[in-house]
């Protein structure tokens, strides 16, 4: 197994092979070496590339095809939504950040408030439980924690809309809809929440004790501490929690799926209306371009997050 | 790194008026569930002195300094500064500076904004606690780093701007919490002889708590030695070194050799030599009986016939120190390196007790 | 999205340190913070907890009234159910294998004798995070070959993708935690071939991080709705949100269910992942 004895040359970290590999002279030696030494991960590589990279440049190329299979700019054009006809795309955008932005500020703030909460607790144990309990509930989501909300919150037989009601509470006749907006907005806050819990209780731990003494001696009260140190320090941590909030709202699919049976305009089920076959004629391209533009808008979203985060580790962790 | 030599800049120089207020533990006991960290434990400070407390950890001595600081409150005893009771009043208003271990300055201030803070706390108008901030970094050597942040200093730079902020209060009582255990040791001695000039120039009360016998030794006008939460001795650190009152202060502070002898009266036979014994007969323990040697208090000779045997040799310098191993006993004599050449290892020797009276102790278990 | 935290949540032991408040000498301030605290975590918990009552209480609710366990009983009948659970268990068999099978091997090597692609394989594995699946779907759906865009194993080529993720990071802490240079070197100078060096030395020791990484794309598969739904396949997932049945609350019922061994099965993984660092930490 060449691929294997390529492990046994003298290990060293640069994965540069020892003087006895030097059998091939120059620098032709040296390519075939590298390329020995690379050959392993090329199945990795390759399945990447076939199966993630391939599809996704599809999406690229295609959101700028035209039907004749030409370069054009109209599928952008489209789902920009200038004519009465296009308009549902901008407005299953604007819904769409519109959604996300709501869950991800709401839990981001939220969740700050229960990460707090915890990281003041003197019990390990509870600490513990807590932790665990937001890794399960923020990988809740979908089709099951849809019907989990129907069940409570469905306007004729849902048990708490039924609990609400005995004490005078009408969600519903109030113009509240488990299948609309903002009842979608509230199913996500199931998992939102516990995300932001999870993401953000590592930041409060990392603020040193230290400080808060320090701060204490100098004569701070802890109001004054928690805004000339505390919040500050944590502020990059925050907000690069919510943008990566932001993405996992915008990017969901099943729940609000399975919620509302598509009916919701937002783009994701935009995309999933047209790729099931509900589509008006001539417009599949759409599907690629507004599968791109949710990758662009993730994308950016991601590096910005990664930038908050590399704030957040120069002072916290 | 030269300090400043601008006495405006300083609180007050007035040598009349030191500044430094008197310090009283008195009778503290703290305990944690079936530890006790303090126990009955009290000491008393002069203005403008700088104590160590100083102990192996769990002695006690960072205990004893939150009490001070505010942080734990003490299950029996109470703390007078400048002769009033403070035992109540929260940490945020006793007005002592104090400095951590490490890592204790915000990161989202720069160096100067953090030494500012306390005076931003107290209402002071951002111009004068600018100013004022400047002046103690130039104090501690840092003036071309006021701007820096923290993740952008270096440790030993960290712990001086950690000073000055402490400083930047005007306190009465300075606290150290181990304030140079976490940096190299090249940097811990400079650090050192600028803080002890700063306390010195500002006559300000110090307490210094720290592990590390040679920091404690040279800094403090008096050392304070802890053990299990109880005081064991505090004297300067001549006399403590010289004259330690128990075997764990003796063993603690500076090197000693453990010698077997027998008791003769008010003395010891030791080594063949009739030795006073130091301190207070009364208390002696009855039974086998231990010297407690200093290095300067034996001295060695070659002998082919003698009964001690040269083991080991340790170079520093001026002077040798020589590991004889004599009957059992391990000790470890200070020869001036001149002499050293002749004591090989494996030298047959003599040992003789030169010491003007010895401290005496039960036997130490043999592990 | 979520699944980055989390995945990176799986490979930390745990996130908690020790607690960063005072121990402030005014006993009223810390009631006052305990009160103030509960309250939160009070609220929290109702609005946690009681939908899965709900749920739960709406499933096994008999339509009479009272309560029963028969509809448990009911869900293995269930038309199409049987169906939904054998395309499951197979796409969920098949991704496991196949995902390991790619993933042991290179993250193993990597770790010995490329450290520098590390940074790479991070980046990589990142990206099916990035990618919505929705939106990776419809580049799925028109790139596949057609006799892979007609079955249904179509979903477990794209289900290794999906889990990579976690699997990787699994891997990486699993690695990261033994001392992969030291007994793979060991065994090598005692004689050992490399097959066998991997299999009885690095596997063993893997143990854990190879568990929750195959629990993980157990759960990714059999929770995965999006591209299941969008090619048309009934995976348990759709089928909960299709399948017509006489009685709505089986499929609920399997929908609770399917939440609740998704605790389950998060919780073992964390229990799991602590023994494993007590162990490598007890071995150092």
């Amino acid at each position: 197994m060449t691929a294997l004895s390529n492990l046994d040359s003298s290990a060293s970290p640069s994965g540069v092979a020892g003087p006895d590999a030097t059998s091939k002279s120059g620098t032709a030696g040296a390519l075939v070496r590298k390329i020995r030494t690379g050959a392993p991960v090329v199945p990795f590589l390759a399945y990447v590339i076939l199966v993630l990279g391939v599809p996704t440049g599809t999406i690229v190329a295609f959101a700028f095809r035209s039907n004749t299979g030409g370069f054009t700019w109209s599928n952008i054009h489209t789902i920009l939504g200038t004519t009465p006809l296009t308009e549902q795309y901008r407005a299953g955008f604007e819904n769409s950040l519109k959604l996300a932005v709501v869950t991800a500020v709401i839990p981001g703030i939220l969740g700050t408030v229960i990460a707090y909460a915890i990281s003041t607790s003197e019990h390990p144990a509870f600490k513990r439980i807590v932790s665990a309990t937001s890794g399960v509930l923020a990988q809740f989501g979908g089709v099951n924690l849809a019907f989990m909300f129907i069940a409570a919150f469905a306007a004729t037989n849902g048990l708490i809309t039924g609990w609400l009601n005995s004490i005078g509470l009408d969600p519903w006749n109030h113009g509240w809809s488990l299948y609309k907006f903002w009842g979608v907005a509230f199913v996500y806050m199931y998992f939102q929440i516990p995300l932001m819990v999870l993401i953000i209780t590592p930041a409060f731990a990392g603020l040193r004790p230290a400080w808060r003494e320090a701060a204490e001696n100098l004569g701070a009260s802890r109001w004054r501490f928690w805004r000339h140190v505390g919040v500050p320090v944590l502020t990059p941590a925050i907000l690069g929690s919510m943008f990566l909030l932001f993405g996992s709202g915008f990017s969901a699919y099943a729940t609000a799926e399975a919620l509302t049976g598509g009916t919701i305009s937002i783009t994701p089920i935009q995309i999933g209306a047209i790729l099931q076959g509900n589509v008006i004629a001539g417009e599949q391209n759409v599907a690629y371009a507004l599968a791109f533009a949710m990758i662009v808008i993730l994308l950016v979203s991601v590096v910005i997050y990664a930038y908050l985060r590399k704030r957040t580790s120069r002072w916290l962790l | 790194m030269t300090l400043a030599t601008d006495t405006a800049v300083l609180p007050s120089a007035d040598a009349s008026l030191p500044t430094g207020a008197p310090v009283v533990f008195d009778n503290l006991t703290r305990r944690f569930g079936t530890t006790t960290a303090l126990d009955r434990f009290s000491l008393t400070i002069a203005p403008g002195e700088l104590i160590a407390l100083l102990g192996p950890s769990g002695c006690g001595k960072t205990t004893a300094l939150r009490v001070l600081a505010g942080f734990e409150r003490p299950d029996v005893g109470r703390i007078l500064v400048d002769d009033k009771d403070v035992s109540s009043v929260p940490a945020q208003r006793r007005n002592m500076g104090m400095v951590f271990q490490s890592y204790s300055l915000f990161p989202n201030m720069s160096a100067r904004d953090n030494v500012a803070f306390g005076l931003q706390l107290r209402h002071q108008r951002s111009a004068p606690r600018r100013l004022r901030a400047s002046e103690l970094l130039d104090l501690v050597g840092l003036s071309e780093h006021v701007s820096k942040y923290p993740h952008q200093l270096s440790g030993g730079q960290q712990q001086r701007v950690a000073l000055a902020r402490a400083l930047a209060i005007e306190p009465r009582v300075l606290l150290l919490d181990e304030p140079l255990s976490a940096l190299d040791a090249k940097v811990r001695a400079e650090l050192r002889d600028q803080i002890r000039a700063i306390q010195q120039r500002l006559a300000i009360t110090t307490v210094f708590v720290t592990h590390d016998q040679e920091e404690a030794m040279s800094m403090a006008d008096r050392v304070c030695v802890m053990s299990r939460g109880h005081l064991e001795q505090v004297d300067t650190p001549a006399v403590l070194y010289s004259q330690p009152a128990t075997a764990f202060v003796g063993q603690f502070v500076g090197v000693s050799s453990r010698l077997p002898v027998t008791r003769r009266g008010a003395n010891v036979d030791a080594l063949g030599r009739d030795v006073p014994i130091r301190g207070d007969l009364a208390g002696l323990p009855t039974g086998d009986l231990e010297a407690l040697l200093r290095p300067e208090d034996l001295d060695v000779r070659v002998n082919p016939g003698g009964l001690g045997v040269v083991s080991h040799r340790s170079f520093f310098g001026a002077t040798t120190r020589i590991t004889v191993g004599l009957g059992g006993a391990t000790l470890k004599i200070d020869v001036r390196s001149s002499e050293a050449d002749e004591l090989a290892l494996g030298t047959r020797v003599d040992v003789s007790v030169t010491a003007r009276d010895v401290l005496v102790t039960t036997p130490q278990p043999v592990s | 999205m979520a699944s980055l935290e989390l995945s990176t949540l799986v490979a930390d032991p745990s996130a908690i340190d020790q607690p960063y408040e005072l121990d402030s000498p005014l006993k009223k301030r810390r009631i006052r913070l305990r009160w103030g605290r509960g309250t939160i975590l009070i609220i929290a918990a109702a609005y946690f907890i009681l939908p899965f009552y709900a749920g739960m209480e709406y499933s096994l609710q008999r339509p009479t009234g009272g309560f029963s366990l028969t509809p448990l009983s009911q869900i293995a009948s269930a038309p199409g159910f049987g169906a939904a659970l054998w395309l499951s268990t197979q796409l969920a068999v098949i991704t496991m294998l196949g995902v390991m099978v790619l993933m042991v091997p290179t993250v193993i090597y990597v770790h010995l004798r490329l450290p520098r692609f590390r940074r790479v394989m991070e980046v990589i594995t990142t990206l099916p995070i990035i990618i919505p699946p929705i939106a990776y779907s419809v580049g799925v759906l028109e790139s596949a070959p057609a006799w892979l865009r007609n079955s249904q194993y179509l979903l477990a080529v794209v289900y290794v993708i999906l889990a990579m993720p976690y699997v990787y990071r699994s891997l990486d802490s699993g690695l990261g935690a033994i001392d992969v240079k030291t007994l793979v070197e060991a065994s090598r100078s005692l004689g050992s071939s490399w097959l066998m060096t991997i299999w009885r030395v690095l596997v063993p020791n893997l143990r854990a991080a190879l568990m929750s990484a195959s629990v993980l794309t157990l759960a990714l598969v059999f929770g995965e709705f999006t591209i299941a739904n969008v090619d048309n396949w009934q995976t348990v997932p759709v089928w909960i949100y299709l399948a017509p049945t006489d009685n709505p609350r089986i499929n609920t019922l399997v929908a609770m269910i399917a939440l609740l061994a998704t605790a389950l099965v998060l919780i073992l993984i964390v229990s799991l992942d602590r023994s494993q660092s007590r162990k490598s930490r007890r071995a150092q």
